[in-house]
């Protein structure tokens, strides 16, 4: 009934559409800036557990530990090896004596542990020439904008030369600083000085033993916080989602998009019913029952939800995967956004549908013996 | 002899339709407005009676009652042997369903819906598979001149055409009362006339009734007997021109 009017069936499609599109696009962007603030977790692969201070809630949350702790973890029964990490921020005075802020990663000087994997200009090798360090190319283009990538420059930090040795890609992080690796023993010294300054301890559990079990026996033995690749990585982006106001700020956008879909859809989809309340009341009276009206309406809300659903979220997914090439909006939607989205466009119809399906339930058949 | 000596001459199983000392009022207090007075009427089978009278004069809200779309505020109404105002809500969306036939002014078609699968409506709703209802539905439609127009939708067929159409779904689960309300109303004449005799032909059948409410004094030739109405009462019952038809060629 109601794709014979065309003009009220795209108003829903519209309105449903509007809110998906919304509530995905806002949803998956929300998901992408969350991404970013564990990039540097999952850009060190290998290590299945991440060792640290018992108050450490993020991994931009460093509270260094004493060099020792690194043996103590090694002691544990049950740990495979497990190598030193360094973490911190160091401020790089550069070439023409301008500054930059610069993440800085200290890597365990003899394996490498925790090194960047698309590196793409000069050799991992060269970390343990003197003053080494290497740089991710988003980084470099923060600093040399427009110049072409070239080993070899020059820049001090902490007033201690590096000379870069290479060029990786690495995962754009939350902070947006270029991302400066070297060895562990030379990232120390790049840094302020600091009486501990062990950031993390990345360790592996022997084969046949979970990374759980491992994790709780370090933590009984040691004292110290040790958790999964994915418990870290779920730590941290609860943190940001407890502690910032960012899903707040989404969340009233998604809202938004709620009301403002329910309020569209709601309103055409009563237009739609009060206009062809005779039909429904000719159906009433031919003896069709109250509850195949109420299947009647449901389904043909469910069916434009299903239309404005797909439309709004092959839009987002459309405006994600343009927008990737020229802007640095962070943009991830995993399979759950779509099922909220689902969720949030089943209520938008269920919601928008009530008011009519109270209409048509109390229409008297009657109504259509009345001129 | 008054209209109910006359009408309680018939027995119960002659009539479709029996209604007694039926009352219909709407509102209360200052603005209770009384459409039905005390009715009194019979349709016996096999008859095509055809309520007439002025706006307002409780027609339209008799056939409403008869057809069990209304509720009496007092009297009795049997219909095909049941008791309507005795049957439950739910009974009485099965006993539409399966009894009575809805031809309406505006013909209430369903937009998105082809002529067939209009016709086919009441078919849906009593649960038959929907290609065998409209297959059903096409071959009543093709008796009524419409086998050309099955697929077509309603905004693409003219005024004549979307009467057929709700004729056609009207009697297709072959009921065994027809309602029609004012049918002729949204037709010129020539359309007028082949609708009525469209369902005087197909309609009227020595197992079914039919009620035409009409203020259109041309149809009046297609009835068996005009009930007037005035101010909710029924004023008069008269043969009409079809029963002295019929009533010549049998003697």
């Amino acid at each position: 009934m109601l794709i014979g009017n065309r003009v009220k069936y795209l108003g829903i499609v519209f309105g449903v559409l509007f809110a998906a599109l919304l509530i995905a696009q806002q949803s998956s962007i929300f998901c992408g800036l969350m991404f970013l603030t564990v990039s540097q977790i999952r850009d060190v692969e290998g290590p299945g557990i991440w060792v640290m201070d018992r108050n450490v809630e993020f991994i931009d949350d460093i509270k260094p530990m004493p060099d020792t702790d690194l043996f103590r973890v090694k002691g544990v029964a049950g740990v495979e090896w497990a190598v030193r990490f360094y973490k911190g921020l160091a401020r790089a005075r550069m070439e023409q004596g301008d500054y930059h802020q610069m993440i800085l990663l200290g890597l365990d000087d003899a394996t490498l542990v925790g090194a960047p994997e698309g590196l793409f200009m000069g050799n991992l090798a060269d970390m343990r020439k003197p003053h080494a360090v290497m740089m991710d190319d988003a980084g470099y283009k923060q600093i040399w904008p427009g110049e072409p990538y070239i080993l070899g420059r020059v820049f001090e930090m902490n007033d201690r030369r590096a000379v870069l040795v290479g060029i990786t890609k690495a995962s754009r992080t939350f902070q947006t600083f270029p991302i400066v690796y070297t060895l562990y023993s030379r990232a120390v010294l790049f840094a302020p000085a600091e009486r501990k300054v062990l950031s993390f301890v990345l360790a592996q559990p022997r084969h046949g033993l979970s990374a759980t079990a491992v994790c709780r026996e370090i933590k009984k033995q040691t004292g110290l916080q040790a958790l999964t690749r994915e418990e870290f990585m779920e730590k941290t982006i609860w943190h940001f989602l407890s502690k910032t106001g960012i899903p707040v700020n989404f969340g009233i956008t998604v809202f938004l998009g709620f009301v403002v879909g329910t309020a569209i859809a709601g309103q055409t989809f009563y237009l739609f019913t009060v206009e062809n309340i005779k039909q429904f009341g000719a159906l009433k009276a031919m003896g069709t029952s109250n509850w195949t009206i109420l299947l009647m309406v449901l389904s043909q809300a469910m069916q434009v939800g299903a239309v404005g659903y797909g439309l709004g979220v092959g839009l987002a997914a459309l405006f994600g995967w343009g927008s990737r090439g020229f802007t640095k909006l962070a943009f991830f939607m995993p399979w759950q956004v779509l099922v909220i989205t689902g969720a949030a466009v089943f209520v938008i119809v269920l919601l928008a549908s009530l008011l009519s399906i109270r209409r048509v339930l109390i229409v008297d058949p009657a109504i259509v013996f009345r001129g | 002899m008054s209209i109910v000596d006359a009408e309680a001459d018939r027995s119960d199983t002659d009539v479709a339709v029996r209604v007694r000392g039926v009352t219909k009022a709407f509102g209360s207090g200052d603005s209770l407005t009384k459409a039905l007075r005390g009715v009194d009427l019979d349709v016996p089978y096999g008859e095509m009676l055809i309520l007439a009278g002025p706006s307002g004069c409780g027609k339209t809200t008799l056939v409403s009652i008869v057809a069990g779309t209304l509720e009496p505020s007092a009297g009795d109404v049997i219909v095909l042997g049941q008791d309507l105002v005795a049957m439950s809500h739910g009974r009485k969306v099965r006993f539409r369903r399966d009894n009575v036939g809805f031809v309406f002014q505006t013909y209430n078609l369903l937009p998105a819906l082809t002529a067939a699968e209009n016709a086919a409506v009441p078919l849906l709703i009593a649960g038959w598979r929907r290609s065998h209802a409209v297959e059903a539905a096409s071959e009543v439609l093709d008796r009524l001149g419409l086998g050309d127009r099955l697929k077509n939708l309603p905004t693409e067929l003219s005024g004549g055409q979307q009467q057929r159409v709700a004729i056609a779904r009207a009697i297709v689960h072959e009921p065994r009362l027809l309602v029609c309300d004012e049918p002729t109303s949204a037709l010129d004449a020539e359309n007028g006339r082949i609708t009525m005799e469209l369902i005087s032909r197909i309609a009227v059948q020595p197992d079914r009734a039919v009620i035409v409410v009409t203020h259109d004094s041309r149809v009046y030739s297609f009835a068996d007997r005009i009930a007037s109405m005035e101010d909710g009462r029924i004023e008069s019952v008269e043969a009409g021109p079809r029963r002295s038809g019929l009533a010549v060629a049998s003697r």
